[in-house]
């Protein structure tokens, strides 16, 4: 009877690893591992909340103390998904309420969180610190006030771009008193004009260890002065609006305060922004690590002087006003770059507003060594651009481009931009996501399957010519793990074809594409592994022919077998052929 | 006055055109018809535009040819037929509470909108979702708007030209369907992908400084007892009536029992409760937060102004401001 180590050496050995990939991997090591491993994992992180069922994470992982979870598809957030279509956490926080009586973080993103959710959370996890709604919707002011009240220790409560029915800002008056732990708090995504600014201003002062704090549009700019002098040690700060008439004193108060956050790295927020008072943020400028101004329309002069003072940036979020004079003068400032985003400030003006082209982006490539990450929206772009593009930048992970215009071609040769892409894929070894545009051929997906080997989640949208386009990207790209695609001519082949692809993959979005009712069935019937959702707001699929193509397609893997809290315009193929609905 | 006089307040058949009605009730003329209301048209004979009608008729007076309806929509039909063509009219007979002429303003094409205290069956009830056209425009026969002006300028004391349509056109925000979209061009769903937040916060920031419209608005429709609310972008809609379809198109599941299987589906009993019991009216929330019925002010006054949306049973919408 040979022991290895006893088990509470183990656990120990296992604590020191945290990533799940690892501990997936010390799980399938042999049977007492497992066991082992089971017993001591605290964090789980579930990608599709449709994978698996809250009993079974339960019974698995009995002593969990975090939890993330994904519900929507990532199309979602463009409104392809329709409302009701699902990802609700109530199911999750019912279950967890009676199995994880000691749960402290809750991190969701993309579900629908109503108050009764929160009202639950608040009150079964008597330890419950850290509560994350990224891009959630379904809840009011109402739960977040029973949040603020019942949990004792919280230390973040995170909102980010979260739908609120904002009733009332008075939720914040419910934090008692004698809540001292706040770390996080971001409020940002509240609409509603009334906020309980006193409220906010004592909670802030009792806090000393708040690091980060974003406020939302209702917050004035002649109050973040006071905010800010109660939180000096601040790291990450979102203002208000960022808008007043200019006033000596204001500005010199504002500055002040500025000055005193001798810690603060990240700002965001600047709604409406009044150019002369930016120059109140120089002194914090040089330590400037992320700038977020995607909500600021200031011009390229404006935001050029600024950028200027920021040396050591790092991520930069920021509308198209920046122009390409201004990503020049980025690239020859903000040589620590590693992630850029400029969004359109105009996406749906027929003509372009601003002279931001193919240029700026090629100028961030050359003169930033260390870009990593581009969200680029532009309305014209070039193979020659792109092939710059990744031969200056190899070490790119994260593409997306999207060129308004559905289909442009090179502006220059009028040709596919297949072949700027293709060496996007090619030379950017690492290359995680990518998000392609413009007038796109099968081509491209060819590039995309022979060189893709490290891509994990591909969105398309308005390319390719056949089924061959498809089946290049599920046959050669071996890490992937999310496919999107929107308004392609892909149909029945390539995906029954790769269907055992399909297993290996958290999901495959399809809409308006070529895919036939019957394949859809057939998908379903012979891969039980897989969920086959078919999609339509304005018919059931079995009303039309069998070779109809469906209006959007959701396949996703699971453990769980089919869902059955779908709306009545969702339909998953069982694998008995029953439609279920 | 002794008959009851149809007037055709959904605005089916604008004298400019005349889209839907003309599959539906005998038609004079037609012009083009937007291709998807064209679809649904020739795929649904079975709708039955007749009854979405807001009859003028007497207290007391009835249309025999209503059908039982909700939505406007026939119940008989199975669920095959998708997005309602037209909008479902409350019946201003019997006791209506609005008073007509704030119903029927012709000459800032209000929305007309009222609420029946007293719920007359036989004459179907479907969403307090009327048409945004005063009211005034013809059904299919030019005639009957100029007969029926006079008449109205008796009741209501509104003074109207004899062609309202045309009058109005400057006054009114375009209702003709066939207007191309506002400078933008016809925006594709989703595309470009921008985030909701995002484009609100953009839509908000436009709205400030200028008077350009945004991409889109975004606002939440929530209808009482539906298991989940909508989202709907108010910029694709040019008019109320266009808006009212596709609410119809939204939430007809949540009453012609498509959802079945879920917890919150209805049953036939509550099915059978809507029907025959209370009526629907679509209210919204202003920009100070007060809650009005739908259709009082002109169609971009309303995007402007409007926060979110409320499908509320009729009993609740009392006190909404309805002068009677």
């Amino acid at each position: 009877m040979a022991y290895s180590f006893p088990d509470e050496v183990l656990e120990h050995v296992f604590s020191f690893i945290q990533s799940d990939k690892d501990r997936n991997a010390v799980s399938l090591v042999c049977k007492s591992w497992y066991e082992i491993e089971r017993w001591c994992r605290r964090k789980v992180f579930i990608g599709n909340c449709y994978a698996v069922s809250p009993r079974m994470v339960i019974r698995r992982f009995p002593e969990v103390r975090s939890i993330k979870l994904k519900g929507k598809p990532h199309f979602a957030d463009f409104n392809l998904v329709p409302d009701g279509w699902g990802g609700y956490v109530l199911p999750w926080i019912a279950e967890m309420a009676g199995a994880y009586p000691w749960l402290e973080e809750i991190r969701l993103k993309r579900m629908v969180v109503t108050d009764e959710s929160l009202e639950l959370i608040a009150k079964s996890f008597k330890n419950f610190k850290v509560l994350v709604l990224f891009s959630c919707e379904g809840f009011s002011t109402d739960g977040l006030a029973a949040i603020a009240a019942s949990c004792k220790n919280l230390r973040e409560l995170d909102l980010r771009e979260s739908e609120v029915d904002d009733l009332s800002g008075h939720w914040l008056a419910h934090f008692p008193e004698t809540c001292t732990s706040l770390v996080s708090l971001n409020i940002s995504c509240l609409r509603s004009d009334e906020v309980s600014f006193s409220a906010l201003e004592r909670l802030v002062g009792r806090c000393p260890n708040l690091r980060s704090l974003r406020l939302n549009r209702a917050v004035t700019l002649d109050k973040i002065a006071n905010i800010l002098r109660r939180a000096p040690q601040l790291v990450d700060f979102g203002t208000g609006y960022y808008a007043a008439e200019l006033q000596p004193d204001v500005f010199s108060n504002l500055a002040g305060a500025f000055s005193s956050c001798k810690e603060l790295k990240s700002l965001s927020g600047f709604w409406d922004v009044v150019p002369a008072y930016l120059p109140a943020l120089y002194s914090i400028c040089p330590r400037l690590t992320s700038l977020n101004l995607s909500y600021a329309t200031i011009q390229s002069p404006d935001l050029i002087k600024l950028v200027s003072h920021c040396p050591r940036l790092q991520r930069l979020l920021v509308l198209d006003y920046v122009e390409d004079s201004g990503l020049e003068e980025l690239a020859s400032s903000c040589k620590d770059l590693q992630e850029l985003r400029v969004f359109p400030s105009d996406p749906f003006g027929a003509e372009p507003n601003v002279s931001l082209t193919e240029q700026g982006l090629v100028a961030v490539s050359l003169g930033c060594p260390k870009l990593r990450s581009v969200l680029y929206f532009c309305r014209r772009m070039s193979n020659a651009a792109l092939v710059t593009i990744a031969q200056n930048r190899p070490n790119l992970t994260r593409f997306r481009l999207c060129i308004i215009e559905p289909k442009t071609p090179d502006y220059l040769t009028l040709e596919p931009l297949d072949v700027g892409f293709g060496a996007i894929v090619e030379h950017c070894k690492d290359l995680s996501r990518l998000s392609l545009s413009g007038l796109l051929t099968d081509h491209v997906f060819e590039y995309i399957g022979t060189y893709g080997k490290k891509l994990e989640m591909l969105s398309v949208a308005f390319a390719g010519d056949s089924d061959l386009g498809l089946h290049h990207v599920l046959s050669g790209c071996e890490s992937l793990r999310k496919l999107e695609i929107r308004d392609c001519p892909f149909g029945d082949k390539a995906l029954l074809a790769n269907a055992a692809k399909l297993e290996t993959m958290r999901s495959l979005w399809m809409s308006s594409c070529a895919v036939s009712f019957g394949a859809c069935k057939l998908l379903g019937q012979k891969m039980p592994k897989l969920n086959v959702e078919v999609i339509d707001e304005t018919e059931p699929p079995d009303s039309r022919p069998e070779s109809c193509p469906v209006d959007k397609l959701y396949i996703y893997r699971s453990v769980a077998g089919p869902r059955f809290d779908m709306p009545p315009f969702v339909w998953t193929m069982d694998e008995a052929v029953r439609i279920l609905h | 006055m002794s008959t009851p006089l149809e007037h055709d307040y959904i605005g089916l058949a604008e004298t400019s055109s005349m889209e839907r009605s003309s599959e539906k009730i005998s038609s004079s003329s037609s012009s083009s018809i937007p291709s998807n209301i064209e679809d649904k048209t020739t795929n649904n004979p079975s709708l039955n535009l007749k009854e979405t009608e807001l009859r003028l008729g007497l207290p007391g007076s009835q249309s025999p040819e209503r059908k039982l309806s909700l939505f406007g929509k026939d119940l008989e039909t199975n669920d095959k037929s998708n997005g309602f063509v037209g909008s479902p009219l409350k019946n201003l007979v019997s006791g209506a509470k609005r008073g007509f002429s704030d119903a029927i303003d012709g000459s800032n094409g209000k929305w007309v909108f009222a609420i029946n205290g007293k719920s007359d069956v036989e004459l179907g009830k479907g969403a307090v979702l009327a048409s945004p056209r005063g009211g005034l425009d013809s059904k299919t026969n030019p005639q009957q708007v100029r007969t029926s002006v006079p008449v109205m300028k008796e009741v209501v004391g509104v003074p109207q030209s004899p062609k309202p349509v045309q009058d109005k056109k400057n006054l009114v925000p375009p209702v003709n369907e066939h207007t191309s979209a506002p400078a933008a061009k016809a925006q594709v769903v989703g595309w470009p992908p921008i985030r909701s937040f995002r484009k609100n916060s953009m839509a908000s920031n436009l709205a400030k400084n200028s008077d350009e419209a945004a991409g889109c608005l975004y606002v939440k429709v929530s209808m009482d007892g539906a298991p989940y609310l909508r989202k709907v972008d108010l910029k694709t809609y040019n008019n109320y009536r266009e808006f009212s379809s596709a609410l119809e198109k939204m939430f007809s599941c949540f009453t012609i029992g498509q959802c079945g299987s879920n917890g919150d589906g209805l049953s036939e009993s509550r099915l059978m409760d809507l029907l025959h019991g209370s009526e629907y009216v679509l209210t919204y929330e202003d920009k100070d937060g007060d809650w009005m019925l739908v259709g009082d002010v002109p169609w971009e006054m309303f995007t402007d102004s409007c926060r979110r949306l409320r499908i509320m049973k009729g009993s609740e919408a009392i006190g909404l401001g309805i002068p009677y």
